[in-house]
């Protein structure tokens, strides 16, 4: 069955150009432009996934993610965003989503992203790799929570071949897991991007605009 | 006139030259006070033909229309009246500017920066030469000669202090900086005494008088009725200065989106058929609006000297050179030194290998610095190759990526698989600043 997405993003033009891309692998339950009319209407119509656009008037797309967590968490959000900044990636990324890819994505890895956010997994570009490799570098900080605060070897590992522009086969292949084992461990990353208490998470993002 | 060159600059450059057109109305304008000529372009300089001493009169002679010798002959009828002459002949050497040369002795030299000993000695020849003249007899009268140039090293403190601080006179109410205040206080100081030099001399002093009490009624009482006005056309200015600023900040904005963007969107419709062509100029064209926007400054995003900032130009250079994109990812930064030069120009192979052989349209670059070591991947999805079927008289590989790498301490492997792709994997030991 196709996944149920719906779009938001306040420019026309890209509304327009994603639905094109997304073809008829998915189906379009419906579009916004307004923060507002955007959290409504996912409410109302409910979709597998939403694709969000990061900066729009209003609380972009943070805005909505939190609006709609707090009364349909089975809602999964993947962001769009045509900003490579680090702290609109993490924000997002922490508000909820379960992945960010730029405009720039083609239209088979847009499908492919949406496919597997609907699945429940994490959607990890390889600039997002980086930048979370970046922000849970080893640094002399003392660890808050062990659980959430550092990343495991296997992580890094998972994160570094996803840097370096491997797909999830092609990570699952080089270090001899399944995919599905790929999956958990970038779902893991994820959840631990969403709930670690590192203080410094939201000051490294603001420190780099860009990397 | 020299106005309109003001008014000719665009939106985008009016507010960054406005300073420099200023001066130079400022210093027309004083040209054609000093020679009385309506000077239609910047003046195009004393002529270095035919010119008897520093060519002031062939130049007003050319401007005129009239034969130099008359100028000449007025000039020294002039000096004969109480050197009038002579100095005016000065002044004008002062403020035309030499053939070939753009600006005259005066604005250079009111450019330059003074030291207080340069001032001093300049003063002390101007001194010499009125005593000079005094002795030469080429003179007024002591009663006009000695107030007129006290009055004159007044104006010098205040135009000099209205140049550098154009807002000092109003600011006086503010007082905001003692130092300028003092130089305008003192400069005025200077004229007054001037003027009451030359009445007390002249004996008119007694007559001015009366004169002068009322004057001082009025100017007293009309400053009491402005100065609220006078305050506010300080405050007035500061935020018209801000409005400036930012209306600045929009011109440049759009100037910037102007110059490049609608450019872009020009070559791209007429390049729509070709799509490599297309492909090129957008992602050119977002790699600088990029960096434009969120990059403060206008400053590359890392700086050129560091390991991150280098690659980035690789990268950027092969999308132009080649028409692929390459996706840049960093993790931790160095500063360049002469091996890690080197890997970049390693990396600069490895992507040329990319982009001319692998027939993939995206490359990964992904470098990282950790405890210990430097490394870079360069990936593509391509057709990949056989490492042991390549022609030995190809050397790029082997001299330019893995044997660099070796001469400067590091390491550097190639994966790769017929219909699989290309890992190019460069090393160095390094240690992370702290």
């Amino acid at each position: 069955m196709n996944p149920r997405v719906f779009l938001v993003d306040d420019h026309h033009l890209v509304l327009a150009g994603v639905r094109c891309e997304l073809g008829s692998a998915v189906d379009v339950v419906g579009e916004a432009s307004e923060v507002e009319a955007a959290i409504e209407m996912i409410r109302e119509r409910n979709p597998d996934v939403v694709l969000i656009d990061v900066h729009m008037p209003g609380g972009g797309g943070r805005a909505v993610i939190e609006a709609v967590g707090t009364t349909h968490p089975d809602v999964r959000f993947l962001a769009l965003s045509v900003s490579d900044a680090a702290e609109d990636v993490i924000a997002v990324i922490r508000a909820g989503a379960r992945g960010y890819v730029t405009k720039t994505i083609s239209g088979p890895d847009l499908i492919n992203a949406v496919q597997r956010v609907a699945g429940g997994d994490a959607v990890f570009s390889p600039r997002l790799a980086g930048f979370v490799l970046d922000a849970f570098a080893s640094d002399p900080q003392p660890v808050v929570d062990a659980q959430f605060d550092t990343l495991t070897a296997r992580e890094r590992e998972v994160l570094r071949l996803i840097a370096r522009g491997y797909s999830y086969k092609e990570v699952a292949a080089r270090l001899t897991i399944s995919t599905k084992t790929v999956e958990t461990h970038v779902s893991a990353v994820l959840r631990k991007l969403q709930l670690s208490s590192r203080h410094q998470l939201t000051r490294w993002a603001t420190d780099r605009r860009l990397v | 006139m020299a106005g309109t060159r003001v008014l000719r600059t665009t939106p985008a450059t009016r507010g960054l030259t406005f300073g420099a057109a200023n001066r130079q109305v400022w210093e027309y304008g004083a040209v054609i006070h000093a020679v009385g000529v309506e000077a239609a372009d910047p003046p195009a300089g004393r002529p270095r033909r035919g010119r008897m001493v520093a060519g002031v009169a062939a130049w007003i002679a050319h401007r005129l229309g009239m034969p130099p010798w008359g100028v000449r002959v007025a000039f020294t009828a002039l000096t004969f009246a109480g050197g009038v002459g002579a100095a005016l002949y000065v002044v004008a050497w002062l403020l035309i500017p030499d053939e070939g040369t753009a600006e005259s002795i005066a604005r250079t030299a009111r450019r330059a920066r003074h030291d207080r000993r340069q001032v001093v000695a300049v003063a002390m020849v101007v001194l010499g030469i009125l005593l000079l003249l005094r002795q030469s007899g080429l003179w007024f009268d002591d009663g006009v000669v000695w107030p007129v140039a006290v009055a004159a090293v007044g104006l010098f403190v205040i135009w000099r202090q209205a140049e550098r601080r154009p807002h000092a006179l109003v600011r006086i109410t503010g007082a905001r900086d003692l130092r300028s205040t003092l130089r305008v206080v003192g400069g005025v100081a200077l004229v007054v005494a001037g003027v009451g030099l030359f009445l007390a001399a002249n004996q008119a002093l007694v007559a001015a008088r009366q004169g002068l009490l009322a004057t001082m009624a009025v100017v007293s009482g009309v400053a009491t009725v402005f100065a609220p006005w006078w305050a506010r056309l300080g405050r007035d200015l500061a935020s018209e200065r801000a409005e400036r600023i930012r209306s600045q900040e929009r011109a440049e904005l759009a100037a910037h989106i102007h110059d490049s963007v609608l450019q872009t969107l020009a070559l791209i419709q007429r390049n729509a058929h070709d799509p490599r062509t297309v492909g090129a100029l957008a992602r050119r064209q977002e790699r600088d609006l990029r960096t434009w926007l969120f990059v403060p400054d206008t400053d590359v995003s890392a700086p050129p000297g560091s390991l991150a900032g280098a690659l980035a130009s690789v990268a950027a250079e092969t999308e132009d050179h080649y028409g692929v994109s390459v996706d840049v990812v960093g993790v931790g930064d160095l500063a360049l030194d002469e091996a890690l030069g080197a890997m970049v120009s390693a990396t600069r192979e490895a992507l040329t290998n990319a982009a001319r052989h692998s027939g993939a349209t995206e490359i990964s670059l992904y470098a990282e610095v950790e405890e210990g070591q430097a490394t870079v991947f360069v990936r593509d999805k391509g057709c990949g190759f056989v490492l042991g079927a390549v022609d030995p008289g190809r050397r790029g590989v082997a001299e330019s990526i893995i044997g660099r790498m070796h001469r400067h301490g590091g390491e550097a492997h190639v994966r790769t698989h017929l219909g699989e792709g290309t890992e190019v994997e460069m090393s160095l030991p390094r240690w992370a600043p702290p």
